[in-house]
């Protein structure tokens, strides 16, 4: 049962289409995550589910009720705001208490309920500040208490952890779930961090220029991105996409990549000139020769949380990225260029076109 | 911030600005105490027997010049100056902020040439409007009372209202208002529970200013109203008279005259100094 429903939605500033033609579902109790690189519309879609700009054609139904023509303090939505947008001339207790405020209930109840969430946010400590006496995280769990105070049905959040330091925002990343399950609410997450996309995300739809290029669960997205663009936005380091050539007379078993001769595990759909999308972790390297295995130069390693991330250099120049679990290569960690060996898996490679980058 | 240190080069350079300013004012609150004679006399005293002559003659009316004794009401300009600067502040806060509101967050057709408009009034010198306007005035019936004073007064302090405060608005966050509607709060609470409350350092500058430009108008007080309405500004040409000028008594009517301006630019000093966004937004 869709709850919230986006309908053909459109948007233009000066001729620019913004949101082109936007059309999804998001199900009751469901979090939906926005992904997608700046500028690509995500703001000005939650602006338009949240009755600040109104669009040029489409319609927005929550609940069964169309609410393109309301106005935002008749749309009983909450959100918060990428710079927080509290009341710097109101305490954060009165900042909380404003969605109950307006809406005239009594004073004992609202002092109940502010403390309730303050707790649960873990800020009843600090309600009697102003704004500008608490740190960017208390500012960001203020914001989130008033959104979710009115116990809302749908809760818009606007990239909230993009201004927080990296602790609060590791805090909140495994947090946030669980108190917006305990809040039973829909939720629609803007973010442009692919983490934070998939730590959140029942589904994660990918917008780019306006548009949604793929809507689907995290893993979905992860395993079988729709195109080249999606698969480079998800992954760090990112994937590899490496032109390819079929090998002449092998009848598609086996594809060239970076003047290598690499056999294909049956069934993946390779064609002449395609695109080969490797993920890092699917590329082992060792220092000695192996059979299919491609000469090498590492060019630089870098740590990545447990793992290392090498900087590879084939024959041709072709650039790869490699990752492995710390200390799993011996001597990987030397400096300088160092000859070595790297067996690509194929078992999870993804196919796309050259040209438009759609799968194959 | 690195504080700025002390050395002597710079205390005698900002002595020297200081007393370039403040000489003038020490020397008519100076002259404001002495007599017309201690005044004229040369080479000027520097010690002299103070005395509130000047004082009580202009809180009586009663100007002991040369020859007898001459009625000037000056405290009636006084009185004058503080009616037709409150209500043309007053005037110009309830049409110039809601104004400026809506020229800093809607873009409508026509909008800037409004606005543009509204500050080409600060460009025009009063004497090319002036006759005309004396014509009209005095047709209508507006001459010489204060309700015409006052609307002529906001060819002064509109503008300067709906400009100041037009800029204030446009730094107050839309998402901060936008957050208050989803709260569910009309435009109207958000408008005074958000917009107003945040632009309040602009409000009050311009407001100040304003004041400032009324009460120290001249040329339109003038020319459209008799001495029933006029202010200090030209209340004080009373004290140049065929037998001289009473440079004690205008020296006191200055420094009275100053006194209101004072008083209200102190108070509005800490809205003044306030800052505007108070931490709330991430920059």
């Amino acid at each position: 049962m869709s709850f919230l429903t986006v309908q053909r939605l459109s948007k233009a500033y000066k001729k620019q289409e913004v949101i082109q033609d936007l059309s999804f579902t998001v199900d009751r109790l469901e979090t939906l995550v926005v992904f997608g690189p700046s500028g690509a519309g995500k703001t000005v879609l939650l602006r338009l589910i949240a009755g600040m700009i109104r669009p040029d054609r489409g319609n927005i139904i929550v609940d069964g009720r169309d609410i393109t023509d309301l106005n935002p303090e008749h749309r009983h939505l909450g959100m918060a705001f990428q710079n927080f947008a509290l009341y710097p001339h109101m305490t954060a207790y009165e900042n909380i208490a404003s969605p109950l405020r307006s809406r005239r209930i009594a004073q004992s109840e609202v002092d109940q309920r502010v403390h309730e969430v303050a707790k649960l946010l873990r800020i009843d400590h600090v309600v009697s500040h102003l704004p500008k006496a608490l740190s960017n995280g208390q500012k960001q769990r203020t914001a989130l208490a008033r959104s979710l105070i009115a116990k809302p049905n749908l809760i818009l959040l606007d990239d909230p952890l993009r201004n927080v330091d990296a602790k609060v925002r590791y805090e909140m990343r495994l947090e946030l779930p669980q108190l917006l399950r305990a809040r039973e609410t829909t939720v629609v997450y803007v973010t442009q961090d692919y983490k934070e996309a998939m730590a959140l995300g029942d589904r994660i739809a990918v917008l780019v220029d306006g548009r949604i290029e793929q809507i689907a669960t995290p893993r979905e997205i992860y395993e079988r991105p729709a195109n080249s663009r999606i698969a480079r936005l998800f992954g760090d380091p990112p994937i590899n996409l490496l032109p390819v050539s079929t090998v002449p007379g092998s009848q598609g078993a086996q594809i060239r990549v970076a003047s290598t001769d690499v056999a294909l595990p049956g069934g993946a759909g390779a064609r002449d000139g395609c695109v080969l999308g490797l993920r890092p972790e699917d590329v082992a390297v060792g220092f000695e020769a192996q059979p299919g295995a491609m000469p090498v130069e590492i060019d630089a390693v870098t740590p990545l949380n447990d793992r290392e991330v090498m900087l590879l250099r084939a024959r041709d120049g072709t650039e790869i990225f490699a990752s492995a679990p710390q200390g799993h290569m011996a001597g990987s960690g030397q400096r300088g260029r160092r000859e070595a060996w790297a067996t690509l898996d194929l078992s999870h490679s993804h196919f796309f076109d050259t040209a438009g980058g759609a799968r194959l | 911030m690195k504080s700025a240190s002390f050395s002597p080069v710079r205390g005698i350079l900002m002595l020297i600005v200081a007393v370039f300013f403040l000489f003038p004012l020490i020397w008519i609150v100076l002259m404001s105490f002495e007599t017309n004679g201690d005044i004229l006399r040369s080479p000027p005293r520097l010690f002299f027997s103070p005395t509130l002559h000047n004082y009580v003659s202009l809180i009586l009316g009663k100007l002991g010049g040369g020859v007898g004794t001459m009625t000037v009401d000056y405290m009636r300009n006084m009185m004058n100056s503080v009616i037709l600067s409150v209500c043309s502040v007053v005037v110009s806060l309830i049409l110039g902020v809601p104004a400026a509101y809506a020229f800093a967050r809607f873009k409508f057709r026509g909008g800037e040439d409004m606005a543009f408009t509204l500050l080409s009034f600060r460009f025009a010198p009063p004497l090319l409007v002036l006759l005309p306007l004396l014509r009209y005035f005095q047709v209508i019936g507006l001459y010489d009372t204060y309700f015409g004073l006052v609307w002529v007064y906001q060819l002064i302090t509109l503008p300067l209202v709906l400009w100041i405060v037009r800029g204030y608005f446009e730094d107050v966050s839309e998402d901060i208002e936008l957050a208050y509607r989803l709260d569910g709060h009309s435009w109207l609470a958000t408008f005074f529970k958000i917009a107003i409350p945040l632009a309040r350092p602009g409000i009050a500058a311009a407001a100040l200013l304003a004041f400032i430009y009324a009460w120290n108008n001249f040329i339109f007080a003038l020319i459209l109203g008799s001495s029933s309405v006029q202010p200090v500004t030209v209340g004080a040409l009373a004290f140049i008279t065929a037998s001289g000028i009473e440079y004690g008594q205008i020296a006191a009517a200055l420094v009275l005259s100053v006194i209101p301006t004072l008083v209200l630019a102190i108070f509005t000093q800490r809205y003044l100094v306030e800052g505007l966004s108070l931490g709330a937004i991430k920059g």
